[in-house]
C-alpha cells in the first residue's frame, strides 16, 4: 500500500467471461494527479480491466476501490457519477447525434450547468471539434472521434479518466496531438489519468509509472523510466513492436 | 464534364474543330470501304466495283460538323441548362420542405370545412354536403390521424429510444378496454377517463418494460410481440369482464363541455341551431384526435431538446457509452416505454368513444406491425415523414375501397380492398429500395449552436437508426 491514499485502486481482481478468466488477481493502483499506462499486447486483459472498474463485467473477486469507497458491486451508471469517465475502447461516440449533442451527454451529470464553461476548455484542447460542432459523430475522422470521446468523457468533470488506447488506429501526427493535450490536461488541473495502450512506447513516455499485463497478470510494474529501461520490455514491446 | 467548363470559350472552339476534325477522319476511315465503293452485277452478270466518292463525302461531312456542333454548342448548352434547373429543384424544395409541416398543419386544420364546402359546391345543398363528407372526415381524416397518433406514440419507443416495440397494439387496447369498461360501468365521462386511461396504459408500459430491461434488439421484439398477444388472449378469455370475443358495445360517446352530439332538443345541433346530422360528431372527433395528436407531437419535440429525450437517443446510439457516462439505462428505458405506452392509451380511448365498440379483433398483431411499418417507412425519430407514411399507408388502402371500377375490369368478383395489404407490402418494399431510411431519414439535432443544419444520412452508418 502507497503512504498517501490512491485515488483509484485495484486489488486482486479477477474478472471471468463465462467460465473463461480474464484477469487473475490483478493489482494496480493510481494516486491523485499521477499518469498511469497500463500496457500489454492484443488479448492480455487491458481493456477488460478498464471495463470491470466500470462494473462491466463485474469483479468475481477482489476488490475495486476509488476514494477510499468499495465500488465493487455499484451500478456502472452510479460509478460514472463519482466522477469517473472514460473514453472507452472503440470510442462509442454517438454516431447519429452532433458533436455538440455529444458534449451534452457528457455533461448530462451536472445537467449542462458548467457546459458553457467545459465545452471551451475542450474546444482548446481539441480546436478541431469546434469546427464540427454541427456535424454528426458519425461523420468524423478516426482521429477527430478519438478526440471527441476524450472530450466528451472530460464534459463529465472527471477525477479520474480511464482512456482505452486513444491512439488506435491514428496517424502519428494525431497521436502526438492527443497524448499532448493529455499531458496537458494532467499538468494544469491535477487530472488522474489512467492509460491503457498498445503503443508502449509513446505511453510509457506520456505516464509516470506503467504496469504491464500479459494473459491477465500483471507481470512488471514500476516509473516509465524503469520500465522503458528494462530489457525484457524492450524487447517485447519496444524493439521492432514500436507502432 | 468539370474540366470543360474551366476553359475558355474560344478554346472549347478549338476543341471543337479538333474533336470535329477527328470524328470525320474516323467516319473516313469507318466508311472508306463500305460507303465509298459498292460491288454491282452488270448486264454480263460480272462483279464491277462501283466508287461512290460523293456519298463517302457526305457521310464524313455529316459526322465531323455534328461532332462540332455538339462539342461547341450543344453540350455546353444542356449543361448549364441541367446545372440551373438542379440548382432551382434544390431551393425549392428546401423552401417547400421548410414550410411543409406549416402548410400540412393549416391543411389539416380546415380539412373538414374544406370537404363540406366543395362537397356542397358539387351537390348544390347544404344537407349533401355535410352527409357526403361524413365518408371524408371518418374514413380518411379521424382513421388516418389515429395511426399518425400511434406511429407517433411508437416512434418515442423505437424512434428515438431505438426499443424495437412489436406489440405496441397492447398499450392501444388497455387504452380502449379502460374506457369502454369504466365508461359503461360506473359512467365516467370521457374527459375523465381519457387521461385514465393514458395511465393505466402508461402503468402497463412498466409493467412491459421491468423484464425485457436487460434485451435488446430481436430479443426485445419477440418479448413484446409476445406481450401484445396474451394482452389480447386476456381479452378473449376473461369473459367475465371483458365479454370476450363478443366484445363491449354501447360505449358512452364523448361530449364536448357537457354537451352531447344527440338528435334531442339538448343536443349540439340543437343548441346552435343547426340542421340534424351526424358529421358534427365526425367533425368534433376528427378535432379531437388532431389536437391529441399534435399533443402527441408537441411532447415529443419538447422532450429531445430535454435531458431525458437526449438520454433515449444516445440509448439508441450506444447503451454502454451511456451507462458509462452515468445515465441510469434502467429509467431511461422505462420513461421511454411508459411516454410510448401513455400516447398509445390515449388513442385508444379515444378509438372506444368513437366506435362505441371495442372487441380483440381489434387489437391483432397486424395492427401493430402497421404502427411499425408507418414508424419504419416514414423515417425512425421524424415526426414530418411518419405523418406523411401514414397518410399514405392508411389513406392509400381507404383509398382501394373506392375503387369500383376495378370491378368492371377485373369482374364483379373483384373486390379490391382484399388486395391492400398485398399493395401495402409492395409499397413497403418499394420505398425501403428508394429511400432505405425512410421518406425523411436525416435527423435533426436536437440542439444548434449556429444554424440548423442537416446532415444527410448517406454519411452515417446503415443500421444506426
Amino acid at each position: 500500500m502507497p503512504e498517501k491514499q490512491a485515488l483509484l485502486s485495484v486489488e486482486g481482481v479477477e474478472t471471468y467471461y463465462g467460465n473463461i478468466r480474464a484477469l487473475s488477481g490483478v493489482t494496480v493502483h493510481a494516486d491523485p494527479g499521477e499518469i498511469v499506462a497500463l500496457i500489454g499486447a492484443n488479448g492480455a486483459g487491458k481493456s477488460t480491466l478498464m471495463m470491470t472498474i466500470f462494473g462491466m463485467p463485474r469483479a468475481r473477486t477482489g476488490r475495486v476501490i476509488f476514494d477510499g469507497k468499495d465500488i465493487t458491486q455499484l451500478p456502472t451508471h452510479e460509478i460514472a457519477r463519482l466522477r469517473i469517465a472514460q473514453s472507452p475502447e472503440g470510442r462509442r461516440i454517438f454516431p447519429r447525434m452532433t458533436v455538440q449533442e455529444n458534449l451534452q451527454m457528457g455533461a448530462s451529470l451536472d445537467k449542462l450547468e458548467f457546459f458553457d464553461e467545459d465545452s471551451r476548455m475542450v474546444f482548446d484542447l481539441f480546436p478541431r471539434l469546434k469546427e464540427r460542432i454541427n456535424q454528426r459523430g458519425g461523420t468524423l475522422s478516426g482521429g477527430e472521434q478519438q478526440m471527441l470521446a476524450i472530450g466528451r468523457a472530460l464534459m463529465a468533470r472527471p477525477r479520474l479518466l480511464l482512456l482505452d488506447e486513444p491512439s488506435l488506429g491514428l496517424a502519428p501526427l494525431i497521436i502526438k496531438h492527443i497524448f499532448e493535450a493529455i499531458k496537458e490536461l494532467n499538468k494544469t488541473t491535477g487530472l488522474t489519468v489512467f492509460l491503457v495502450e498498445q503503443n508502449a512506447f509513446g505511453a510509457l513516455k506520456l505516464a509516470d509509472r506503467g504496469y504491464v499485463m500479459v494473459n491477465g497478470i500483471v507481470t512488471m510494474s514500476g516509473s516509465s523510466a524503469e520500465l522503458l529501461a528494462n530489457p525484457e520490455v524492450r524487447a517485447a514491446y519496444l524493439e521492432g513492436g514500436r507502432h | 464534364m468539370a474540366d470543360v467548363q474551366k476553359i475558355e470559350p474560344d478554346s472549347v472552339f478549338a476543341k471543337a474543330v479538333k474533336e470535329g476534325l477527328l470524328a470525320g477522319a474516323l467516319a473516313f476511315g469507318l466508311f472508306f470501304l463500305i460507303v465509298g465503293f459498292r460491288t454491282d452485277q452488270n448486264i454480263r452478270n460480272e462483279l464491277v466495283l462501283n466508287q461512290r466518292w460523293g456519298l463517302l463525302a457526305i457521310f464524313v461531312l455529316v459526322a465531323a460538323i455534328g461532332r462540332f456542333l455538339l462539342t461547341a454548342y450543344i453540350t455546353p448548352w444542356s449543361e448549364a441548362r441541367s446545372k440551373n434547373k438542379r440548382a432551382a429543384v434544390e431551393k425549392e424544395q428546401s423552401a417547400f420542405r421548410k414550410s411543409f409541416p406549416k402548410i400540412g398543419l393549416g391543411l389539416l386544420l380546415i380539412y373538414p370545412f374544406l370537404v363540406i364546402l366543395i362537397l356542397w359546391a358539387y351537390n348544390g345543398s347544404i344537407m349533401g354536403g355535410l352527409q357526403g363528407s361524413l365518408k371524408y372526415v371518418d374514413n380518411f381524416g379521424i382513421q388516418i390521424l389515429i395511426y399518425v397518433m400511434l406511429a407517433w406514440g411508437l416512434n418515442i419507443v423505437v424512434g428515438l429510444a431505438g426499443l424495437l416495440d412489436l406489440g405496441y397494439v397492447a398499450f392501444y387496447a388497455v387504452g380502449a378496454y379502460s374506457y369502454a369498461l369504466l365508461s359503461t360501468h360506473f359512467g365516467l365521462s370521457f374527459w375523465l377517463l381519457l387521461p385514465m386511461a393514458g395511465i393505466f396504459a402508461a402503468l402497463w408500459g412498466i409493467m412491459l418494460g421491468f423484464p425485457v430491461l436487460r434485451l435488446r434488439g430481436d430479443y426485445l421484439a419477440i418479448v413484446t410481440l409476445a406481450f401484445g398477444e396474451i394482452i389480447r388472449l386476456v381479452l378473449i378469455n376473461w369473459t367475465v369482464v371483458t365479454k370476450g370475443t363478443f366484445g363491449i358495445s354501447g360505449i358512452a360517446k364523448a361530449t364536448l363541455f357537457g354537451i352531447p352530439f344527440t338528435p334531442g332538443p339538448t343536443g349540439f345541433a340543437a343548441l346552435l341551431g343547426l340542421p340534424n346530422s351526424g358529421v358534427y360528431y365526425k367533425i368534433f372527433l376528427y378535432y379531437l384526435i388532431l389536437l391529441l395528436a399534435l399533443l402527441t407531437a408537441w411532447v415529443t419535440i419538447r422532450l429531445r431538446r430535454m435531458p431525458i429525450g437526449r438520454a433515449w437517443e444516445a440509448l439508441r446510439e450506444d447503451e454502454i457509452a451511456c451507462r458509462s457516462l452515468g445515465i441510469n439505462t434502467t429509467t431511461t428505458k422505462l420513461t421511454a416505454f411508459a411516454t410510448g405506452a401513455m400516447f398509445g392509451g390515449f388513442a385508444g380511448s379515444f378509438f372506444a368513444a368513437r366506435q362505441g365498440f371495442v372487441s380483440p379483433e381489434s387489437f391483432v398483431f397486424l395492427e401493430s406491425a402497421i404502427i411499425l411499418a408507418i414508424v419504419v417507412l416514414g423515417g425512425m425519430g421524424s415526426l414530418v415523414g411518419i405523418a406523411i407514411a401514414a397518410a399514405v399507408m392508411i389513406g392509400g388502402t381507404e383509398l382501394l375501397r373506392e375503387l369500383e371500377f376495378l370491378k368492371r375490369i377485373f369482374g364483379p368478383d373483384f373486390t379490391p380492398e382484399l388486395y391492400r395489404m398485398l399493395l401495402f407490402g409492395l409499397a413497403m418494399i418499394v420505398v425501403m429500395v428508394w429511400k432505405p431510411r425512410g421518406f425523411v431519414g436525416n435527423r435533426e439535432p436536437s440542439a444548434f449552436l449556429h444554424k440548423r443544419k442537416m446532415v444527410s444520412s448517406e454519411f452515417t452508418k446503415e443500421g444506426h437508426g
